[in-house]
């Protein structure tokens, strides 16, 4: 019933200039939780409005479960929505923030009160139902924004950057809450904003990552669709390689040698590194970059694929892992992630091992080539 | 010393902004002689001036209901107008919108006098001259420049989600300025509409010059129409006590109010 379709969904704030969201094409099946990330500017926040109905859409389609909602008012699409600031109505109390929107369409009041007493329950806010907003903590605060959305039992949930103005701790106990909301409530979909990469690989099974600035233009809005997993393993360009994984992911300037369909040979920095990659739709020496995110990268003194030295030139040690910054020469540098315990100076000289089944390879338009180890979905 | 010096200071402001309503009231006690005494405690204090008031030539009571009316009904009129009009020039993004703030503006200065011969002749069309009900029009009309103004710039700074959620919950804009907003813009409700009901209650140049009837006269008018029994006496008792009468329900309304202008009231909204 309440699938979420886009169908070439564009959106131009005003004549003459550039497309904020350009020709979306997705589905969002029922019961599916979908986060929209990217970097600042790139219009998930506007993609979010655009289900909500608070922003118009310039051409395109947008279906719920089947029916065209374009022109349809916010209040009667069937959908809640929880606001990053909250803003829940100051003068009114929890109960009543509750269940204002249930009084607008003028329900029952018998009913009314059975599902703000329901939602309280669910999100443990039956002590608080007669404060005001002002006397609530920020958790608080949100939880009553998310109860304000469940009353309303909508068949989309939509979630703008609901945890951005929580502490570090909140935001890990608050996004656990909205997972279990998610399970708990299985027939809803929700879609969630958020710039917060862990957030949406967390709570997400499917990513929507939009690209941003004249990428916007030139290769329509979404860089990319998939699970968590394939964001991570199977990054279809360099603007998603580098946007997902923290810290960011190495890239290498690299040539191209020869390539078979199971792997393809370059040189780096002067030296022969194999890739588990196809790179067979490449002309001979095409100039590539070779990425390895920082946790892939092995040191070792010694042992099988390509070995490079470089010098530490700044450590940071976080605990459960160390970040060393390594110079490799030049203006190139490479990040390694290692066990917390493992201590560096800053100067020392590391051998690093580059495998061939942790390698991502970038043809000069940053497309990647298809890597061909199995990796987890 | 230094404090020495604020207290002063303030003793010193208090007595020139309070003392001569202290010497109305102390001279609205007095009668006689009495009158030409200066002491701030009148030596037989009497209510005669008060009770002589409503038994003189002059409906001193109707005056004072006709002003009541005047001024609740032209105040409630332009804060209706005034909430309608701040939303949409807060609000709504249209075009001429700076233009239409700027004219407002500009209309309001123009003096009283300016419109007045105009008015006179809009009051007549309307056969609303000689009505107390009728100087509602002119006095709304007076109004509504300066509490639009004042609203708008409170209206903008509500935060736009709160707006935006209303809206996800099904609120038309009726809903929105009257559920959501007017209770947060209380503290400016209360403020604009104060001062709106003092111009009203004061005002003196559009009641003398639309009304003739004694009976349909406001009070400002009326208590410059208070004559003693020769012509060549100033009845200052009454006229001191027809100003206490007219003063109190301002301070009345001031005094209760000042309570309710709290700030702050939008705490809570919108983050921590």
């Amino acid at each position: 019933m309440s699938t979420i379709e886009f169908k070439q969904v564009s959106k131009r704030f005003s004549h003459g200039l550039p497309l904020t969201i350009n020709k979306v094409d997705l589905r969002i099946e029922q019961g599916e939780f979908c986060a929209f990330v990217g970097p600042s500017g790139c219009g998930k926040s506007t993609l979010l409005r655009m289900v909500a109905g608070l922003e118009e859409i310039t051409s395109g389609d947008l279906l719920i479960g089947d029916q065209r909602v374009n022109d349809i008012a916010p209040a009667k699409r069937g959908v809640a929505m929880v606001f990053q600031s909250y803003a829940l109505y100051p003068h009114m109390t929890v109960y009543e923030n509750m269940a204002f929107g249930l009084r607008t369409i003028g329900a029952d009041k018998v009913a009314i009160d059975k599902k703000v007493r329901e939602a309280a329950q669910i999100l443990q806010l039956t002590p608080l139902l007669d404060r005001l907003p002002k006397a609530l903590s920020g958790g608080q605060r949100q939880r009553v924004a998310i109860g304000r959305a469940i009353v309303k039992q909508p068949r989309v949930f939509l979630f703008d950057e609901p945890l951005s103005n929580l502490d570090a701790s909140l935001r890990v106990q608050t996004r656990l809450e909205i997972a279990k909301l998610h399970r708990e409530m299985a027939s809803s979909s929700m879609i969630y904003v958020t710039h917060d990469q862990v957030e949406a690989m967390t709570l997400a099974q499917k990513v929507v990552l939009l690209n941003t600035g004249p990428r916007i233009e030139e290769q329509l809005s979404i860089a990319q669709v998939g699970t968590p997993m394939d964001l991570y393993h199977r990054p279809r360009s360099r603007f998603v390689a580098e946007f997902i994984g923290s810290p960011r992911i190495n890239l290498l300037p690299a040539r191209l040698l020869r390539a078979n369909p199971a792997s393809a040979t370059f040189e780096v920095l002067g030296q022969e590194v194999e890739a588990a990659v196809d790179a067979t739709h490449l002309p001979a020496r095409a100039n590539v970059l070779v990425g390895i995110r920082p946790e892939h990268v092995v040191v070792a003194e010694s042992g099988e694929g390509a070995l490079m030295r470089g010098s530490v030139t700044h450590v940071e040690r976080l605990g459960d892992a160390t970040l060393l910054y390594l110079s490799l020469g030049g203006a190139l540098a490479v990040t390694v992630r290692v066990e917390g315990d493992a201590s560096r100076a800053v100067g020392q000289q590391i051998q690093i091992q580059l495998l061939r089944e942790a390698l991502h390879v970038f043809d000069d338009h940053g497309n990647a080539c298809p890597r061909t180890p199995q990796l987890p979905h | 010393m230094r404090l020495a010096g604020i207290y002063l200071l303030s003793a010193l402001v208090v007595f020139v902004c309070v003392g001569p309503f202290i010497y109305m009231v102390a001279t609205s006690l007095k009668v006689g002689t009495d009158l030409f005494n200066p002491s701030l405690v009148p030596a037989h204090p009497t209510l005669g001036n008060y009770a002589r008031l409503f038994q003189g030539t002059q409906p001193f009571g109707r005056q004072m209901a006709n002003s009541l009316m005047v001024a609740t009904v032209s105040v409630g009129i332009a804060t209706l107008f005034a909430i309608t009009a701040s939303y949409a020039l807060g609000r709504i993004s249209f075009r001429g919108r700076g233009l239409l703030l700027m004219t407002m503006l500009g209309v309001s200065m123009f003096p009283q006098v300016a419109v007045l011969s105009g008015m006179f002749e809009l009051m007549q069309a309307l056969g609303l001259y000689n009505k107390a009900i009728g100087l509602t029009v002119p006095y709304a009309a007076f109004t509504l420049p300066f509490t639009v103004w004042l609203l708008t710039s409170f209206m903008k700074q509500l935060p736009v989600d709160l707006e935006e959620a209303a809206i996800m919950d099904g609120c038309g804009p009726l809903r929105i300025v009257f559920r959501v907003f007017m209770p947060l813009l209380t503290p400016a409700l209360v403020s604009t509409t104060l001062l709106a009901f003092i111009g009203a209650w004061n005002e003196f140049l559009f009641a003398l010059t639309f009304i003739a009837d004694d009976n349909q006269r406001t009070v400002p008018v009326g208590i410059s129409m208070i004559s003693a029994e020769s012509a060549f006496e100033i009845p200052w008792g009454s006229l001191m006590a027809a100003s206490t009468l007219v003063t109190v329900p301002l301070l009345v309304l001031v005094l209760v109010f000042q309570r309710r202008i709290v700030s702050g009231l939008t705490a809570g909204a919108v983050k921590g």
